[in-house]
């Protein structure tokens, strides 16, 4: 039977991945994006470029670099070993890091524009009716941001279920550790598995379509800001 | 220490604000002047919105900036309330919950306007379960009003709040901002680039004019300096604040009493004593040297010219003082010629109509 044949594993590792890596991106992305909206230092361009980096570098690239950083030998690899962590390549969380940086642009671009939308008035008016800073930020950004926050969830969730080169040479695609559905799909075409390649690629085919479509399809999601 | 007292500047590229103001602690001040002559930028710093290097600022005995002790209250702590020339409700919030905003943000202890005192005081009672994108520009604009009550403020600002709306809109808002004027205690500062909304609202003025605050005053005297643009042009008059003294009921008239004398109009449907502010143009005050018995004017107020300035070749304009209250009669130059006209003359100013402010 297909079923009994069939491997589980890699699903279940997929998804933790995606939420552990969407729940960092939005930790460390609010803020970024925050500072990127609102900021005229002469680092916005560079930095914004630097975020954007993983829309335009093949994951190859990526993968190489951060296996020399975090491995054995690079600077982050001292650290993690002082620390007593060991390395971080072919570890779950190797995954996740590689994953939060090959996501990042697709969770703070959505909610940069978003928070660039709103403009200074929601924010002004919310001051003079005595809302602190971190209280503007709560109370008006983040809920006149909302469709923004869903489109960076939405992004950064499938964007990483879909990854595969920096996984691929940063997990190692080790079975029951690092071996993600990407990968596991590479493994059945190479063995020439087709069935279960076909019922992998299809599941993903079909995620991907239906998470597009809840982007796509409009809805309440495109309010304004303050009217 | 009771007063609104400010001394500001501002850079923003070619454009400089220097402003000097002392103004009361009550009532409505409005900051009147063109599009362009900083009244805006003006009130952001007072707000704490922009920040004015070097300023100071100070309302009824609170320093809210001074810069040379290293005061700088953040707007967040400043006991103001802002209305904005856009009403610029929140979209996610409902109308109830627009108004709690920053109501729920003051101590209890300081809570001076209530909230159903607030809703019913705009005229807002029906729409507090609304979305806000579902009222009209008016009703929106009077939902910020009460938003910005809801704080207490100890100062009002408002940046020319009906400049956005219609003709309709503004007619429909005006009423309640007399209440806030009547009712309420707390000064309010008003930009304006509007001489009838000034008219109607105004105690005290100041004008300011390329960054500049160029004169200040009592709306009186403002609007009857023939030194400043106000008292000049076809809109030039004089605002009379008055108290209606006796309801004639044969001729349906209402004797309104002010200290230089009295005005009769048609019959108001107020009680006696009721406080209506009048507006008499320039346009609409001729002069005589003796009291004409035959004439069909009814409103006739004895005067003594104080100044006479050339409007054109053909015009001149007259500064009158009838009982301590300032007019204005704009008249040709022959027939101030033809009066023989010097300051310092008694006159008896022929008023042919007045409008009704309220």
């Amino acid at each position: 039977m297909i079923l009994s044949a069939f491997d589980f594993a890699p699903v279940w590792l997929t998804l933790r991945l995606a939420t552990a890596t969407t729940l960092i991106l939005l930790l460390v992305g609010t803020p970024l994006a925050w500072w990127l909206a609102r900021t005229s230092s002469w680092l916005k361009g560079p930095v914004g470029a630097a975020v954007a980096l993983p829309l335009v570098l093949p994951p190859t690239v990526l993968g190489f670099y951060l296996l020399v950083t975090l491995g054995p030998q690079g600077p982050v690899g001292h650290l993690t070993q002082a620390l007593g962590l060991g390395t971080l390549p072919f570890t779950f969380a190797g995954l996740v890091v590689g994953s939060v940086l090959y996501s990042l642009p697709f969770v703070v671009q959505p909610i940069q524009n978003a928070f660039e939308a709103l403009g200074e008035r929601p924010l002004e008016v919310a001051a003079t009716l005595r809302a602190g800073p971190w209280d503007r930020f709560f109370t008006v950004a983040v809920p006149l941001a909302r469709p923004g926050f869903l489109t960076a969830i939405i992004l950064g969730f499938a964007h990483t279920v879909g990854e595969f080169g920096v996984v691929l040479m940063i997990g190692g695609n080790i079975p029951g550790a690092t071996q993600v559905l990407s990968t596991t799909i590479y493994n059945h075409v190479e063995a020439l598995e087709y069935t279960q390649a076909h019922w992998l690629a299809g599941g993903m085919l079909l995620f991907s379509f239906v998470v597009l479509l809840a982007l796509y399809v409009p809805g309440k999601r495109a309010q304004g800001s303050a009217s | 220490m009771s007063g609104i007292s400010a001394r500001l500047g501002l850079a923003l590229g070619d454009f400089r604000l220097d402003a000097a103001l002392d103004v009361p602690g009550r009532g409505v001040t409005a900051l009147f002047g063109h599009s362009g002559s900083g009244k805006t930028s003006l009130l952001r710093c007072i707000a704490g919105l922009e920040r004015a290097p070097g300023g100071y600022l100070a309302v009824n005995g609170e320093i809210w900036q001074d810069d040379r002790q290293g005061i700088f209250q953040p707007i967040h702590r400043r006991p103001l309330g802002y209305v904005f020339q856009e009403a610029s409700l929140f979209s996610h919030l409902s109308v109830r919950r627009n108004l709690e905003y920053g109501w729920k943000r003051i101590p209890k202890a300081g809570r001076q306007v209530g909230f159903d005192q607030a809703a019913e005081l705009l005229g807002i009672g029906q729409l507090l379960d609304r979305s806000p994108a579902r009222l009209s520009g008016g009703e929106r604009q009077r939902v910020a009003i009460a938003r910005a009550l809801l704080t207490s403020p100890r100062l009002l600002l408002m940046d020319e709040p009906l400049a956005a709306l219609d003709l309709a809109s503004k007619g429909e808002i005006l009423p309640y901002l007399e209440r806030l004027h009547d009712d309420l205690s707390i000064p309010i500062l008003y930009v304006s680039h509007s001489p009838d909304e000034v008219a109607r609202l105004a105690d005290f003025m100041v004008l300011m004019e390329k960054g500049k605050t160029i004169a200040s005053g009592p709306i009186h005297e403002m609007l009857t300096r023939l030194d400043l643009p106000l008292a000049h042009g076809d809109e030039a008059g004089v605002v009379v604040d008055t108290v209606i003294g006796e309801h004639d009921q044969a001729f349906h008239l209402s004797r309104l009493d002010f200290s230089g004398g009295s005005i009769s109009v048609a019959q108001q449907p107020y009680a006696l004593g009721h406080a209506m502010r009048l507006r008499i143009h320039a346009r609409d005050v001729s002069l005589a040297l003796e009291r004409h018995g035959d004439s069909s004017i009814l409103n006739i107020l004895p005067a003594r010219v104080v100044e006479i300035v050339e409007e054109n070749p053909a015009q001149v304009m007259l500064r009158l003082d009838a009982g301590g209250i300032p007019l204005l009669a704009r008249i040709t130059r022959k027939s101030c010629a033809l009066l023989e006209l010097q300051p310092g003359m008694a006159v008896f100013a022929q008023v042919k109509s007045v409008a009704l402010l309220g």
